[in-house]
């Protein structure tokens, strides 16, 4: 991977009150590029997000992002950065009281200037990019799933983001709306020049459109590389996880006594 | 056997700990809570309008029940004073007795638990489905701070509209009061208009009333919007904090009416 990383993050540690989450992850994000992070559910990718954000705190290690220290900044800091930032929550996360159009206006209004005309020109060139130009007077409400992601995308890259972060863009979509939702976050990552970080467990949509990824288990980094590298990866966990097989290093049973034990014992309860 | 009693009682003792830790940690978040309102209050008045919608949300859209209420009460007391009045001869003095029952405590109190199950739980409902569908982090994320955009506007929104709608409340009353005392009972007009002005005293009997009704906002508005943005981000995590909304509303309001009726009339 390149040198010049916008996102550098170095044996961070994270932990819910006693519950280690993040075990010493290392990752380099570089400019301009597309990098996934995949794992199954709970293995601490959304974790991730929230650290490159801010809105958590690293128990131990360095983050940097664009070269600056994230655990590190107070608040002032931290809104400056975000402001450098967009972010695609896993169900869209629009604000359900104002339509879609002010919904991709807020973050103009809130953090700009800018006359009201040219924000009506700027918001419809944003729906304009993930198709909605027509759906601008609607309410979230209105919206189909897909199409209310392909909003809440319009609204994260409204400023022209350097990093935009997607939390598992593809839950709960259709395929089609699934290929649309993957174009577009390549497409728009190349035209922007932004950098993007995708979490998702959707590993066949994911590994048509991404540069690089980085594979979570556990809280620990347990495969990484191009998408086909991966794909010829004889890794058991990654093989697992390419073609969805139920047992494998990831297991199928929540950790329990042995089945037999508890049957005898709710015998003698009974 | 013993041994079982013994750890009941243990974990009985445990369990209130974890309680009395847990309500005393909860009241030192919300005074903080409090606190973070207030310095970010600033910003969210830069943008008036935000707190003008709220004060349309919260205090506009209560009129109708705060009105409705304020009358019936007013001719309640009406029909309630005149027959307790008649009996000592002293019918005229109705006047004044809905007068400063309204200004002094029922105006204040009844509008503010009105206000309170009206207006405070559907902000609690608000900012707590806002969390619930990780619009509060979204917006946090886009470095707009969700206390000065949205808790801020609420909780002022409250805090202006409280007293309004007190007076309000006080004033349909006096007149559902004047209803049934003059226009049905037939009690002289001018002895219920001129000894009502006689002996309402504006500092000592309406300023302390807006004073109530100001202090029932802050405490309902900051009750709301706190347990709004508290609420665990479930569908029964919402539900919840809406009752408590409700519950403690009610109870902040009657404790703190008997501590400021205990303050502002001493010398009675």
């Amino acid at each position: 991977m390149p040198a010049d990383s916008l996102v550098k993050i170095s044996d961070i540690n994270f932990a819910y009150d006693d519950r280690d989450i993040l075990k010493g992850i290392n990752m380099d994000i570089p400019r301009g590029k597309l990098v996934a992070i995949m794992g199954n559910s709970g293995c601490g990718k959304t974790t991730l997000l929230r650290l490159i954000g801010g809105q958590l705190r690293p128990t131990r290690g360095t983050l940097l992002v664009d070269g600056e220290s994230v655990p590190d900044m107070n608040h002032r800091e931290l809104y400056d950065m975000r402001r450098r930032m967009g972010m695609l929550f896993q169900f869209g996360a629009l604000f359900t009281d104002i339509s879609v159009y002010d919904n991709v206006a807020y973050l103009m209004r809130e953090h700009t200037n800018l006359p009201e005309e040219l924000i009506h020109d700027m918001v419809l060139m944003k729906l304009n990019a993930v198709g909605l130009r027509g759906a601008h007077h609607l309410m979230p409400s209105e919206l189909s799933g897909g199409m209310a992601r392909r909003v809440a995308l319009a609204r994260a890259i409204a400023l022209d983001p350097m990093l935009i972060m997607y939390d598992e863009p593809f839950a709960g979509l259709d395929p089609i709306s699934m290929g649309v939702i993957g174009q577009l976050i390549r497409t728009l990552n190349d035209a922007l020049g932004a950098t993007t970080l995708l979490v998702t467990h959707d590993v066949q949509e994911a590994l048509l459109i991404v540069d690089y990824v980085y594979f979570v288990s556990d809280g620990q980094i347990v495969a990484q590389g191009t998408p086909d590298e991966i794909r010829a990866s004889s890794d058991p966990f990654v093989h697992q996880f390419v073609f969805g097989e139920a047992d494998g290093p990831v297991h199928f049973h929540y950790p329990a006594v042995p089945f037999q034990q508890e049957l005898l014992r709710g015998g003698a309860r009974g | 056997m013993a041994e079982k009693g013994s750890l009941a009682v243990i974990e009985l003792v445990r369990s209130i700990g974890h309680r009395v830790n847990s309500s005393v940690q909860r009241l030192g978040f919300a005074a903080r809570f409090f606190v973070m309102i207030l310095v970010y209050s600033g910003q969210s008045f830069r943008r008036l309008h935000l707190t003008i919608r709220e004060i349309y949300f919260s205090g506009f859209q209560s009129l109708l029940i705060i009105l409705v209420s304020g009358l019936f009460i007013g001719m309640v007391l009406g029909m309630q004073g005149y027959e307790t009045l008649q009996r000592y001869g002293s019918s005229e003095a109705l006047g004044v007795l809905v007068a400063l029952s309204l200004t002094r405590e029922l105006g204040p109190v009844v509008s503010a638990l009105l206000f309170a199950s009206r207006a405070g739980s559907s902000i609690t409902a608000e900012i707590g489905l806002m969390k619930a569908t990780e619009q509060l982090t979204a917006m946090d994320m886009m470095a707009v701070n969700p206390i000065a955009r949205v808790v801020a506007p609420r909780f002022w929104g409250g805090v202006i509209s409280m007293p309004l709608l007190a007076a309000l409340f006080s004033a349909i009353g006096v007149f559902g009061g004047y209803l049934v005392g003059v226009v049905l009972i037939g009690v002289d007009e001018g002895a219920f208009w001129s000894q009502m002005q006689g002996s309402v005293d504006f500092r000592f009997d309406v300023w302390n009333g807006i004073v109530k009704s100001f202090v029932f906002g802050v405490a309902v508005s900051l009750i709301a919007v706190f347990e709004g943005y508290d609420a665990t981000p479930t569908a029964e995590g919402v539900s919840s904090s809406i009752k408590r909304t409700v519950v403690y509303s009610a109870l902040a309001i009657l404790a703190l009416d008997f501590v400021l009726t205990s303050f502002m009339f001493r010398g009675l």
